[in-house]
């Protein structure tokens, strides 16, 4: 379950993207993908918004897009590419998006991290649409390279430790 | 030392049925749907029973019952209200052991803290709020020679409430006593990862609380909670969780105006002051204990002391130390009375730990002790065990920053008091705290100048009822555990009152 799915650039964005195509702040597994897939057909259009705090918190938490309220206290850290362009000419074509965004306070504290979704046998956590499905949603978190940080528009160095 | 049979074996105190349905005006009540999910111990990871996955029209049969039963109990006198939540907690204490193991079957907590703490804790709540409801008087201003105005205490009706799955019998408790003793009815939501130990309960309870004045409807957060959240029959809804879904509740709330209290988490700082270590006496062994507290419940408590910071000049002789008393934490069977850590609740919880413990080492952060999984062998290798851990690193870490919910403490030093203090309010959350110092005049400006709505002074993790408990910043909205939050329970309501014969002259 940890191998990132192909991410497509830029498209489907609704606010500006504070990074350059090259470098993402998200991805989704291919475990993580097949289930966004299956959600989609029960429940439209999905969105994740990145919890905090207690029990279920700190986790990724999926929902029909728009169900969450999203304003200036969030940021919207990408796109997720889920499915593929191709297949038969177009008509089959089973590509679609989902937008990941955290709260801008809690988004000081991780914007030097790459975030990958991934799945997990569990039981739930909140409203989120892959509990009854036996499953939870969790992130994989990367430290971001220098190199990578710079081009996301951070200044410094992301090796925090030696920072603060 | 006691070994306690696993509930359901030969010679347990506790059988769990098989199979639970809905609790609805004052009886199991099949979910509308037909479906069930299966509940499983996290002490080996197995199925003990299935419970009833309800969704809205189950929310919706529990809301018929709960406004059927509201008026009248909305009428009954405090003293009859405070009366039955005094048969409640008598009933609780009659079976006290057989709870306490109960829930630690369902949560996978040492039985250890059951009995010492979660039940007991449960039983003198119910009888702090018969006591407070008995106590509570209106208020009346005299506005002039002939005018009065009266205010009455009344119940708000029926109300939702969602509950976590760290303490699932305690946190339920916390939120019902007040709810009942001011009149209220509820529908209550259990976690779903801790359905079955407050349905135990409600049985125990049955004969005594009026049918549908308590309804328990179980089933996961998007298929039931989302509709109880959102009904537009319900006059106050609480929650206990995370920050997303409690953003997500006050959103539902907006939509029905109605109030919210939330208790959402927090990153609680324990901080140790030099004097700490002036003496090696039991001061200093109590502040170890302090520093350990992290351990407590498998750290899965809003409230975990998960940043422990110590001053330069003693730390590396209290690390040590405190490193000594984590090592000595013993894991092993939740229903052995000896052991001090059990399972984490679910296996997703546990992933998530583990992923933490990856993320601070990419960060730079040092494990010193702990670190990974534990396979208890033989019928515990199934459940979900985590090694007591102690990151030291810096502030600005994620370990440092995010509610892992689990026994992890991310340590690190401060030079003086003013760093101490700019570091304990670095952090999005401000639940609890912990301030150790021998210096009273240290510790009482630490107190207050920590932004947290609990600070622990030369203790930590005590829970007694008339003492407020909830959330400054991100933590949440609202108290409990203190009479303050029958007014959560309540509306005002003013009587405006003319005794004068006289005519006001204006028409």
């Amino acid at each position: 379950m940890s191998t990132p799915a192909p991410l497509a650039p830029e498209a489907g964005r609704t606010t500006p993207a504070p990074a350059p195509a090259t470098v993402e702040r998200v991805a989704v597994t291919e475990a993580a993908a097949a289930m966004l897939a299956q959600l989609r057909t029960q429940h439209g259009e999905l969105m994740f918004h990145q919890s905090g705090g207690c029990c279920d918190g700190s986790s990724p938490m999926c929902y029909p897009d728009g169900d969450f309220l999203t304003g200036d206290a969030d940021v919207h850290l990408g796109d997720l590419r889920v499915g593929q362009d191709d297949g038969d000419g177009g008509a089959g074509s089973t590509a679609f998006t989902v937008p990941v965004w955290m709260s801008r306070n809690q988004f000081e504290y991780w914007k030097h991290t790459h975030l990958t979704i991934d799945v997990v046998p569990g039981r739930g956590a909140g409203f989120s649409l892959e509990a009854p499905e036996g499953v939870r949603f969790l992130i994989r978190s990367r430290v971001f390279s220098d190199a990578e940080y710079a081009a996301l528009g951070g200044s410094g160095t992301v090796a925090v430790g030696t920072t603060a | 030392m006691t070994v306690y049979a696993a509930p359901g074996t030969e010679g347990s105190l506790v059988t769990y049925r098989s199979r639970y349905e809905h609790w609805i005006g004052g009886e199991f009540r099949a979910p509308v749907n037909g479906r069930y999910f299966e509940n499983p111990s996290p002490v080996n990871g197995k199925t003990f029973t299935e419970v009833a996955r309800g969704d809205a029209a189950d929310i919706e049969a529990a809301l018929d019952a709960a406004h059927k039963a509201a008026p009248a109990w909305g009428r009954t006198s405090p003293t009859e209200r405070a009366i039955i939540l005094n048969k409640i907690a008598d009933r609780m204490e009659q079976h006290l052991e057989e709870i306490a193991v109960a829930e630690a079957w369902e949560n996978g907590k040492p039985v250890r803290e059951t009995l010492a703490a979660d039940i007991p804790l449960a039983i003198d709540h119910f009888r702090y709020f018969a006591g407070a409801i008995r106590a509570q008087e209106g208020t009346l201003s005299q506005i002039d020679e002939d005018t009065i105005a009266y205010h009455f205490h009344e119940p708000l009706g029926v109300v939702g409430q969602i509950i976590p799955w760290n303490f699932p019998i305690l946190m339920a408790v916390w939120k019902l006593a007040p709810a009942l003793a001011a009149g209220n009815a509820v529908v209550l939501k259990p976690a779903e990862q801790t359905p079955a130990s407050i349905l135990y309960l409600m049985e125990l309870l049955a004969d005594i609380i009026p049918p549908g004045v308590l309804n328990i409807v179980n089933g996961f957060g998007v298929e039931a909670g989302k509709p109880l959240a959102s009904s537009s029959r319900i006059r106050k809804i609480a929650f206990t969780g995370e920050t997303t879904t409690g953003r997500l509740i006050m959103q539902y709330a907006a939509q029905n105006i109605i109030p919210v209290t939330l208790e959402l988490g927090g990153k609680s700082p324990n901080i140790f002051f030099a004097d700490v270590a002036r003496e090696k006496d039991d001061f200093y062994d109590k502040a170890l204990e302090g520093f350990t507290m992290f351990a407590l419940n498998q750290g899965e408590v809003c409230t975990c002391p998960s940043r422990a910071l110590i001053d330069s000049s003693i730390y590396d002789g209290f690390l040590s130390d405190a490193l000594e008393r984590t090592r000595a934490v013993k894991q092993g069977n939740p229903l052995d009375t000896d052991t001090m850590i059990g399972a984490q609740a679910s296996n997703d919880q546990l992933e998530k730990i583990l992923r933490y413990m990856d993320i601070g080492k990419q960060e730079g952060a040092t494990i010193l002790t702990g670190g990974e999984r534990s396979d208890l062998g033989g019928d515990l290798s199934g459940g979900y065990y985590v090694t007591p851990t102690v990151f030291e690193g810096k502030n600005s870490m994620r370990v440092f920053q995010e509610e892992i919910f689990g026994p992890v403490v991310a340590v690190t030093s401060f030079s003086d008091y003013d760093e101490a203090i700019s570091i304990a309010n670095d952090t999005l959350y401000g639940l609890g705290a912990g301030v150790w110092s021998r210096e009273a005049t240290t510790a009482y400006r630490a107190g207050r100048a920590i932004q947290a709505g609990r600070v622990w002074t030369n203790n930590y993790h005590a829970y007694p009822a008339a003492a407020a408990f909830g959330g400054y910043k991100g933590s949440g909205v609202g108290r409990e555990n203190h009479l303050m939050m029958l007014d959560h329970y309540q509306q005002t309501k003013n009587l405006l009152v003319s005794y004068s014969p006289s005519k006001l002259g204006f028409f």
